[in-house]
């Protein structure tokens, strides 16, 4: 076998393979995964997969019949170990495959910290379904939850466990939920969503200790000196690049695998894109590393086409989205270097949208159950346009007028 | 199980059982019909799962809601009045035999 390898099997794997094919590469592609399934949606696992509402059989971004008739195939439980340029192959736990190109798309980690008592039994984090089964499985035998991060994992998941009659407490290091993503008026409006569902939210404290008895999780030490109860902890502290492989080949920076506009390692024959890749980013004007479906998605697009010989860079204005409680939060563009925030919409109402202004551009949109105005700045933030606060703010202000 | 069809943009037609209760992006999803993207796992986040039904099935769906209709004043192709997305509409018995147009493109 030959052709294109895929290592890792999630969104960017996918669309890496469907859009090589669609591009008309017409060697074989084959995807090499350590799990046990077809590539799946991933932001239920926190939220209706976690609650029961969302079954496994809807997870799988495409059906067997997909991967069949683009002839890609799966080799599931392969962890690759190695590359080797040299020989153009991979080692895996499944044995030696040679490529002509090759893709990774390893994602990401969960984060963990070296904090004492870290390794006891009931600590979990959540990245992949075989993660979300045994938080599944624990779930029984848990009263109170701490959940140890304020960020998206950690605030999904609060949000369905509150839902489901736990007891739920976040501890977060920064000042504010949400600190990395969003200004301090998002922030401030989650976390008074969350306080009013009864979720504990402690901002400004560190975690000094995870305490046991007989081996398993029983509380969380903050740096106040404050105990929480706990039958299960959430680190949700963040995400690191699987970028080992790409490392010994020199293609690595420490931020992860380094790529351009249509996903080309510095190897001519190495490609990646995804959570892993620290890359050109076309909106933002500099190298980033995006950790969202829609960049695998669309990072992974690129590359595959990249991989077909057909220059297709990535473009796209930066998009996300998470869903807490009844909130439909939305995100576009990149909120780095504003000068003022705006909002449209009614934050007594819950439905608006933080605009950040940069001179007379839009340089992202945070939207709380406002879903056209996301979807209108999918578009606009990726052409020239010109809006005054006054135009944002006016609810009777058609957008759209902004397009040209 | 009902049928649903699902006509491509260069009118190539895919025939697909699906499961009552699923919903119509769920069967092309995982039956591999081209052109459903459906990036968000219907969610109504992402607006890449747009279809056109056929006009003699469009009035018996169930009305597009206030955030079905948000996204589909943005979606990539034209909004026709029997756009939907896919994700929204639920499969019954009384749909056997659908039809609905894929647009040029999503995104």
């Amino acid at each position: 076998m030959a052709g294109l390898a895929i290592v890792g099997g999630s969104y960017a794997a996918l669309n890496i393979a469907s859009s090589a094919r669609q591009n008309g590469y017409g060697e074989d592609i084959t995807i090499f995964t350590d799990e046990d399934v077809l590539p799946y949606h991933r932001p239920p696992l926190s939220k209706g997969f976690l609650l029961g509402s969302v079954d496994r059989e809807t997870l799988p971004l495409r059906g067997e019949a997909f991967y069949r008739d683009n002839r890609i195939e799966v080799v599931f439980g392969a962890r690759v170990d190695q590359i080797d340029r040299a020989e153009q192959c991979v080692e895996t736990t499944k044995g030696r495959f040679g490529f002509q190109q090759l893709a990774i798309a390893t994602g990401t980690r969960a984060r963990r910290a070296a904090i004492p008592g870290i390794d006891l039994e009931g600590i979990v984090t959540l990245r992949s379904l075989a993660d979300a089964d045994a938080i599944r499985d624990r779930l029984p035998h848990v009263t109170s939850v701490v959940i140890v991060g304020g960020g998206f994992i950690g605030l999904e998941m609060a949000a369905s466990m509150a839902k489901s009659g736990f007891e739920v407490t976040v501890i977060e290091g920064l000042d504010r939920v949400l600190a990395r993503v969003t200004g301090q008026t998002m922030s401030t409006f989650i976390e008074g969503e969350f306080a009013a569902h009864g979720v504990r939210l402690f901002c400004g404290t560190a975690v000094q200790a995870f305490e046991g008895e007989g081996g398993k999780v029983r509380s969380v030490l903050t740096a106040d000196g404050v105990r929480h109860p706990a039958d299960m902890v959430v680190l949700a502290i963040g995400a690191e690049p699987n970028s080992e492989l790409a490392e010994p080949l020199g293609l690595a920076a420490p931020q992860g695998v380094v790529v351009d506009l249509c996903g080309r390692t510095a190897d001519p024959l190495i490609f990646a894109a995804g959570d892993c890749a620290f890359g050109a980013n076309a909106y933002a004007g500099r190298q980033i590393r995006l950790e969202s479906v829609q960049n695998a998605t669309d990072q992974g697009k690129a590359a595959g086409a990249a991989v077909a010989g057909i220059e297709a860079p990535n473009t796209s204005v930066p998009w996300f989205w998470s869903d807490q409680f009844d909130l439909k939060l939305q995100m576009v563009g990149l909120s780095e270097g504003a000068d003022r925030e705006v909002i449209r919409g009614s934050l007594e109402a819950r439905k608006f949208s933080i605009f950040s202004l940069r001179g007379d551009r839009i340089a992202a949109i945070d939207s709380v159950n406002s879903a056209g105005d996301n979807m209108l700045g999918r578009r606009l933030l990726g052409v020239a346009h010109s809006v005054t606060a006054e135009q944002i703010a006016d609810p009777d202000f058609n957008l759209r007028s902004l397009m040209g | 199980m009902p049928k649903i069809v699902f006509r491509g943009a260069d009118g190539t037609a895919h025939e697909v059982n699906v499961d009552a209760g699923r919903s119509v992006m769920l069967g092309a999803t995982i039956n591999g019909v081209p052109g459903i993207d459906a990036d968000c796992g219907g969610t109504l986040s992402c607006a890449t799962c747009h279809v056109y039904v056929d006009k003699a099935w469009a009035d018996r769906l169930p009305p597009v809601d206030e955030v079905e209709n948000d996204l589909l004043e943005n979606v990539a192709c034209e909004r026709a009045p029997n756009s939907r997305l896919s994700c929204q509409i639920v499969v019954t018995e009384e749909l056997d035999g659908m039809v609905v147009d894929i647009p040029e493109r999503q995104f």
